[in-house]
């Protein structure tokens, strides 16, 4: 190849891109879509489709001496369970900032991990909470009532039981 | 019948049975034992283990000063974790039921159990600290410059996976600490929802809920979530530290060894009189690396007299930060115990909930916003701390302590205004309070953007970027920004491991926390 000043590339710089290694290129770009497509299917494996926890809804009595305004923990659900005048109502005691257990006082909620505290309605009062505690629905069932952890409720919802 | 000079068939047998174990050490090292430089050198990279090292090492590199071991030191303390982790697997089943009656067993019944398992918490405690250390070495000798940028990120990544090991790990005994961990944790990774909630997005774009799930495999913490953290622990993220860390080391050398100072031959001083010139020999092989090498790294258009040998200045140096790391675990294993909780308990959180002490730095910071301080101040820092090599294009004091534009000096000052900065937002808000005391009713997307976390990154961005400007150059900008991030570590530690009690709220002494 002769070579003429400013027109001619060395024979060091790439040449431009033949016709025949279109082909080439095709078949690394399939190559590298097909393994981006299998990434994910592989991602989607680890999102569980079932959850294996247990029912979100629970059947519960709540004692007959239980005063206006205190809180019933039925054991192993993370609910407070109250009655007042107007009715029954449930509160999720899992804190809205990082999930800890609140624990119901005089004043509301406080939550052990960072100082989140709520009124007696779940309102954040203090701290990093983002968010009022949920309230949830409860139905009346014969001599016990119904609470539904997955399903919340506006506040100040409360039911005759 | 035989023609041989060395008698019979049988004969040679014999003589080759007996010169069998000496040929198979022969074979198996191949090079000899290392007494001439040459032989030392084809030690080094006839060895499939070594050869990440030059042959040579120069002198400076082989100072205390230069690195005070701290990578190896890192590097020791992920190969003690990787022996006794592999030990604690023959007991630990990974199973919420089994799983922390095993760790009992691990610490009560199996011989040396307790001892292993000190070990194995101690070594990872040693890998966090000397990892941080290192960074900061790395990053006041200048060392993360131009060829380097690119190994300060896998250092960045390595520094993230450690703490991704220490976190899974923690987990696995199924106490108190480890299920509130999982818990916190777990909903950290779920805290976008903080923004997309208050954005009313989260019905259809919901980025926390889905790292919830997998790292959960499920709604609540369970079994799934155990196995989860598991298969991270002892394979996924173990697999992804060798992996980086096979590339840092490989790197450091591809780069040109450890950064030095330009006039680094003079720095080391005169040769020892004793200096043989190296390679007057006619050596049996060259190796011509001109096409190769390219830039200004450590050997170019130098000659090797100020180089030693890596066999054996190099590796023993190495094996005595070893033999150091070790013995500073099983000193601590002997003296203190690792700590196992009372059984997870799902209804009653501790109080106050802590994490280990390399993480309540961020506890304090998600004690303000849990989007801000578990993933968004985290995330602005690492790219902070990322950008640095790309941004600091200058020179000047390569391979220096606290080399460039302002030096020790501007350390010192960027040490007070750090402290000073944390201390002072820090004491505000103990005293006073912050947004959702004084307006109950102010939007959640406010409190994220303004709390004290956000805040005080925006102090440290501010001073580091007015440094800049102050001293006309980007190195300064980084010295003050590196600082004021070591030392907003430091504050946030320290306040969230002595100072902080039930409810998180503030304390001076754990004596005066108040009872049950």
């Amino acid at each position: 190849m002769t070579t003429t000043s400013g027109s001619a590339a060395s024979r060091l710089d790439p040449e431009p891109i033949p016709r025949r290694d279109m082909l080439g290129l095709l078949s690394l770009w399939s190559m590298t879509s097909t393994l981006l497509f299998a990434l994910v299917g592989v991602l989607r494996l680890p999102r569980a489709a079932v959850l294996p926890s247990p029912s979100k809804k629970f059947r519960v009595a709540i004692p007959a001496a239980l005063p206006e305004g205190e809180p019933f923990v039925p054991p192993g659900r993370s609910v407070a369970l109250f009655r007042d005048t107007e009715g029954v109502y449930a509160i999720s005691i899992i804190c809205t900032h990082l999930g800890c257990i609140v624990k119901p006082t005089a004043q509301g909620f406080e939550c052990p991990c960072h100082g989140s505290a709520f009124a007696s309605d779940g309102s954040v009062t203090r701290g990093p909470a983002p968010s009022a505690l949920a309230w949830l629905s409860v139905s009346a069932g014969g001599r016990t009532v119904i609470v539904d952890e997955g399903t919340t409720v506006p506040v100040g919802t409360k039911v005759n039981a | 019948m035989n023609t041989g000079i060395t008698g019979s068939a049988m004969e040679q047998l014999r003589a080759n049975l007996r010169a069998a174990p000496g040929r198979i050490v022969g074979t198996a090292f191949r090079t000899g034992k290392p007494t001439t430089d040459r032989s030392r050198s084809s030690f080094v990279f006839g060895n499939l283990f070594l050869h990440l090292h030059s042959v040579r090492t120069h002198r400076w590199s082989l100072r205390w000063t230069t690195t005070a071991g701290l990578g190896i030191a890192t590097l020791a303390g992920f190969l003690i974790t990787l022996v006794t982790g592999v030990l604690l697997m023959f007991y630990y089943k990974p199973y919420p039921d089994a799983a922390y009656d095993s760790m009992k067993d691990i610490h009560f019944i199996v011989p040396t159990g307790r001892f292993v398992r000190n070990i194995h918490r101690w070594a990872a405690n040693i890998m966090v600290v000397t990892v941080i250390l290192h960074m900061a070495r790395a990053f006041y000798t200048a060392a993360y410059r131009h060829p380097r940028e690119f190994n300060w990120l896998i250092g960045m990544a390595l520094l993230v996976t450690t703490l991704g090991l220490s976190f899974t790990g923690y987990l696995l005994p199924w106490d108190q600490l480890a299920y509130w961990a999982i818990t916190i944790g777990a909903n950290i990774a779920q805290s976008p929802r903080e923004v997309t909630d208050a954005l009313n997005i989260t019905t259809w774009f919901d980025p926390g809920g889905l790292q919830r799930l997998l790292l959960l495999g499920s709604d609540t913490v369970g079994e799934e979530a155990l196995i989860r953290f598991y298969l991270l622990h002892v394979m996924l993220l173990p697999i992804v530290a060798a992996m980086l860390m096979a590339v840092h080391f490989w790197r450091v050398r591809k780069d040109g060894g450890l950064a030095k100072p330009r006039d680094v031959d003079t720095r080391v001083g005169a040769l020892p009189s004793d200096t043989y010139p190296v390679f007057t020999e006619a050596p049996e092989k060259t190796y011509h690396l001109a096409a190769v090498v390219k830039g200004r790294t450590a050997a170019v258009g130098q000659g090797p007299e100020h180089t030693v040998p890596s066999m054996p200045h190099l590796f023993y140096a190495e094996l005595g930060v070893l033999m150091l790391t070790l013995f500073v675990c099983t000193a601590l294993s002997l003296a203190f115990d690792a700590p196992l909780k009372e059984l997870a308990n799902p209804f009653v959180p501790e109080n106050p909930a802590k994490a280990p002490w390399y993480f309540l730095g961020l506890q304090e910071l998600v004690a303000f916003s849990a989007f801000m301080g578990g993933i968004g101040i985290p995330a602005i820092v690492l790219v902070g701390l990322g950008l640095i090599p790309y941004l600091d294009r200058e020179e000047a004091g390569t391979g220096e302590w606290f080399g460039g534009p302002g030096g020790w000096p501007l350390v010192q000052r960027s040490v007070v205004v750090g402290f000073t900065t944390a201390l002072l937002i820090e004491s505000f808000v103990i005293r006073f309070g912050w947004l959702r005391e004084w307006f109950p009713s102010i939007p959640q997307l406010f409190v994220t953007a303004v709390n004290p976390g956000t805040v005080l990154t925006l102090v440290y961005g501010w001073y580091s970027v007015w440094l800049v400007g102050r001293y006309g150059s980007t190195r300064a900008g980084a010295l003050g920004l590196f600082t004021c991030f070591l030392c907003g570590f430091v504050v946030l530690t320290t306040i969230g491991t002595y100072f902080r009690g039930p409810n998180w709220e503030f304390f001076w002494s754990p004596a005066d926390w108040p009872g049950h």
